[in-house]
């Protein structure tokens, strides 16, 4: 076997020497700082962006709370307004109401007392006409005359006694 | 022991191109040492034409060299911790060189890795660092590495020496496991398609049976390479932690 | 001729440990498809260390291999 013959072993030996401290310090001094530099880069890039939204979220928060502030403002104000308009409304109603049942009241006050006027003309008539009627019919069966005012006191009389 | 030209270890032969002996060291240019400098070549041209315009959000190639990155970044973070970190270029370079050198090897060309003593040289540096990291962290502490927690007093004279072999045998696993799954792989394929050929002199058209498991074969073998460089660099950090963390 | 004959038997032997290794991919792969049918939720993150495992299993078997190589050509 070639590999067990120890005449190569030397140049072997050499040149591997040679090229891997080569490799390595190719690697160590050249290559791998500049793919460390753009990984380093990238992650500092990844986190600033990631700060940055971070900061852009919380700005979209604190206008969000605004947004959020004024809409309960503007319901507040809306409530305040209608319950004004709806105290408002239920005064009127009620001064309404009250003028109407006043109103109401006077009329059937007025009414009632013509009709007690009316009732109590239409009394004094029937008086009248039973006086009348009385001194007729007494005058009729009497074949005498008989005097218009008593007539009118025999009917008061007879008013009274049945009243 | 030299192979003939159509043993399948012939593939693992070195060539020499150019001979070189400075200060009376055997430096000569090989085929292996052509495929570790185009190795080198290739993943500094590999991560150098990814991060050439390097953006933000990455293309295709900056993905697949910063995929690589952040691979052998997480395996280092998951298996010892922080502390581990200035231990990444040398985690990433093995693993880029072993896995661009697994890979080439399945081009045909040459498999450093199939050398043992490539791997033993990479096994032996990362064993020697792992140590070194012990000692300098914790001192002479370190040594109670070799004393299992829990085991009885008398048991000791048995189970230092063979926490101590056991330590000492990391860097040969470490290294014959890559070695001779490369073999292995290698030998494999060349021995199945020699099959192809065999095959078909004795019966024209039998040689398509071997030829369609040849594929297949490359499949596990591609995969392979990927696991081999895998498991030298989760070893590796795995190694490191034990020292850097002495939790055993 | 004698130690030739030793040396391809002695490979065939040490070629025996890749059966070690064919029962353990075999546990190996066995109760991680347990493992995945019980709990299919967890399959892709259970992947990972299957495959670490078996890269170490193999191995095992590989050692023998490469015994057998050393037997046949080393």
């Amino acid at each position: 076997m070639p590999q067990f013959d120890p005449s190569v072993f030397s140049e072997l030996l050499v040149w591997l020497a040679l090229t891997f401290v080569a490799l390595y310090l190719l690697m160590s001094k050249f290559a791998l700082p500049k793919v460390a530099a753009i990984i380093d880069a990238r992650a500092e890039r990844i986190q600033g962006n990631l700060a940055k939204a971070e900061a852009i979220q919380a700005e979209a928060a604190g206008v969000m709370a605004a947004y959020e502030k004024a809409i309960a403002d503007a319901k507040a104000a809306a409530q305040a307004e209608i319950a004004k308009a709806q105290a408002q409304i239920a005064a009127d109603t009620a001064k309404r109401e009250a003028e109407f049942a006043q109103r109401l009241g006077a009329q059937t006050q007025d009414a009632e007392a013509r009709i007690k006027a009316t009732k109590a003309e239409a009394v004094a008539q029937v008086k009248a006409i039973a006086a009348d009627l009385a001194g007729s019919i007494a005058g009729k069966l009497t074949g005498a005359g008989v005097d218009a005012a008593a007539a009118s006191a025999a009917v008061d009389q007879a008013l009274k006694e049945r009243a | 022991m030299a192979a003939d030209a159509h043993s399948p270890l012939a593939q693992f032969e070195i060539k020499p191109l150019l001979e070189l002996h400075p200060f009376g060291i055997d430096a000569t240019f090989t085929n292996a040492s052509l495929i570790m400098v185009v190795v080198v070549a290739l993943i500094t041209l590999f991560i150098v034409a990814g991060m050439n315009k390097a953006t933000i959000v990455p293309g295709r190639f900056q993905g697949m060299v910063e995929f690589f990155y952040e691979f052998i970044a997480n395996l280092l973070q998951e298996n010892t911790g922080s502390a581990g970190r200035k231990f990444f270029p040398l985690v990433f370079s093995l693993f880029m060189f072993i896995l661009a050198c697994n890979l080439i090897g399945l081009f045909g060309v040459f498999t450093v890795t199939s050398h043992i003593i490539v791997t033993f040289a990479l096994a032996l540096l990362v064993i020697t660092i792992v140590t070194a990291v012990g000692f300098i962290r914790h001192g002479a502490h370190f040594c109670s590495y070799f004393v299992p927690q829990g085991a009885p007093m008398w048991l000791m004279p048995l189970m230092i020496p063979l926490e101590i072999i056991s330590y000492l045998i990391r860097p040969i696993s470490l290294s014959v496991r890559l070695f001779a799954n490369m073999v292995a792989g290698h030998v494999m394929l060349t021995v199945i398609g020699g099959f192809v050929v065999g095959l078909n002199g004795l019966l024209i058209g039998f040689g398509v049976i071997p030829l369609a498991a040849i594929p297949l074969i490359f499949a596990l073998e591609v995969l392979v390479a990927l696991l081999q460089a895998y498991v030298f660099a989760i070893l590796t950090c795995i190694y490191l932690n034990d020292a850097i963390h002495l939790a055993h | 001729m004698e130690l030739e004959a030793a040396k391809m038997i002695g490979a065939g032997i040490a070629a025996l440990a890749l059966g070690g290794a064919g029962v353990g991919l075999g546990n190996l792969f066995g109760n991680y498809m347990q493992g995945a049918f019980r709990n299919p939720e967890a399959q892709s993150k259970l992947k990972v260390n299957p495959m670490l495992a078996f890269a170490l299993i193999e191995a095992t078997g590989l050692f023998g291999f490469v015994i057998a190589m050393i037997i046949l050509f080393g």
